[in-house]
């Protein structure tokens, strides 16, 4: 059932241990989200797995810069050809950060729910993790479908344009017949100037017209795309200004806890994200 | 007092635009099907009350977690 925007102050904690990062549209930065989100939860002491099931179209690996360290992946544990933590990465940076690559090679016919949900139960239970972050592929297909079936909670990216928001919706739906009950909105690439002179949806609006909880604001930053080129996720470089994409995503993180975090002004203090603080837990 | 100067802000199209379509996603029904729906109440309805249907209204809207179909047809009463 969608929640009316908004509809709780704060507490955007999500439960779930194993979360999908989704958005029905491709490229508005799910990958990117994965990689940040689950580096920043890592970074908090959670022993996290980022799994990425775009099967043919792997990425994950080269966002996080471990893409010299892939010799095993999703599809070679769902067959058999490795034992799981075989096809555990560890992180350069991050030591209770672990990934598990794509396959490159084979299609999405190679994909199955029940191995996905075993490989999931395998990760929580017999390897100890706290947290598995499930980098969803773009549609709502077989892969989609997948990703989302060892998933209790949802992580669902959207820009502020129409495709996107159109699509976010879409999948919104999905996850509901799925009953994962968690689904929290990032809002990616938020151009403040724009939303300013009228030309962007506000984050009331997108809330107002999607009806689930908000987990994230992230401005569009150029650092972005600077940290993936060199494959070190934002989230892990500290310090620098409050409104940036990193700490929006080191403050996903946080919320993801449990934790009270407000929304930074992404405007300056002037106007449009000032009555944001008030409204989505902010202080 | 700037208002006659600027222009309309395309946000407030695309949010209009939005909830509009994906009333009709929601719904599961194509706009075109919509205008079917709309004529073949409209034959059923004049069927009852002769020319009667000219200001027949029909949409979707949502209440709450539900897609609701609202056929509004005010009639004239002839006492």
């Amino acid at each position: 059932m969608r929640e009316a925007a908004g509809s709780e102050e704060a507490g955007t904690l999500v439960n779930a241990k194993a979360i999908v990062v989704t958005s029905g549209k491709g490229g508005v930065g799910k990958t990117t989200t994965t990689a940040n989100v689950g580096a920043a939860l890592a970074k908090l002491g959670e022993r996290v797995a980022v799994v990425d099931t775009d099967v043919g179209l792997r990425n994950l690996d080269v966002v996080m810069g471990l893409e010299g360290r892939v010799v095993f992946d999703l599809i070679d544990v769902f067959e058999g050809r490795c034992k799981l933590r075989q096809a555990l990465i560890r992180d350069k940076r991050v030591e209770t950060l672990h990934l598990i690559a794509a396959s490159q090679t084979k299609d999405k016919s190679a994909l199955s729910e029940a191995r996905m949900r075993e490989t999931v139960r395998a990760l929580l239970e017999d390897e100890g993790f706290d947290r598995v972050l499930i980098d969803s592929p773009a549609g709502i297909e077989s892969g989609f479908q997948t990703a989302a079936a060892a998933a209790h909670g949802a992580l669902v990216v959207v820009n502020p344009e129409v495709s996107s928001v159109r699509d976010a919706d879409r999948i919104i739906g999905l996850l509901e017949a799925r009953e994962i009950t968690e689904v929290r909105l990032i809002i990616n690439r938020l151009r403040p100037k724009m939303v300013k002179r009228g030309d962007m949806l506000e984050v009331s609006d997108v809330l107002d017209i999607l009806g689930v909880k908000l987990i994230g604001i992230v401005p569009e930053d150029e650092r972005v795309l600077v940290s993936t080129n060199v494959g070190n996720p934002l989230a892990l470089e500290d310090g620098g200004p409050k409104a940036t994409a990193g700490s929006a995503f080191r403050d996903i993180a946080r919320r993801i806890g449990g934790e009270d975090v407000a929304y930074p002004d992404l405007d300056g203090g002037k106007g449009v994200f000032s009555g944001l603080r008030r409204l989505f837990g902010g202080r | 007092m700037f208002g006659f100067f600027r222009r309309r802000r395309s946000k407030d199209d695309l949010k209009q635009r939005l909830k509009l379509v994906l009333s009709y996603d929601r719904a599961r029904l194509s706009p075109g099907k919509m205008e079917q729906l709309k004529r073949e109440l409209l034959g059923v309805v004049e069927k009852y009350f002769p020319s009667d249907g000219d200001d027949l209204n029909v949409r979707f809207e949502q209440h709450g977690d539900r897609m609701v179909l609202i056929a509004d047809l005010p009639r004239s009463s002839h006492r």
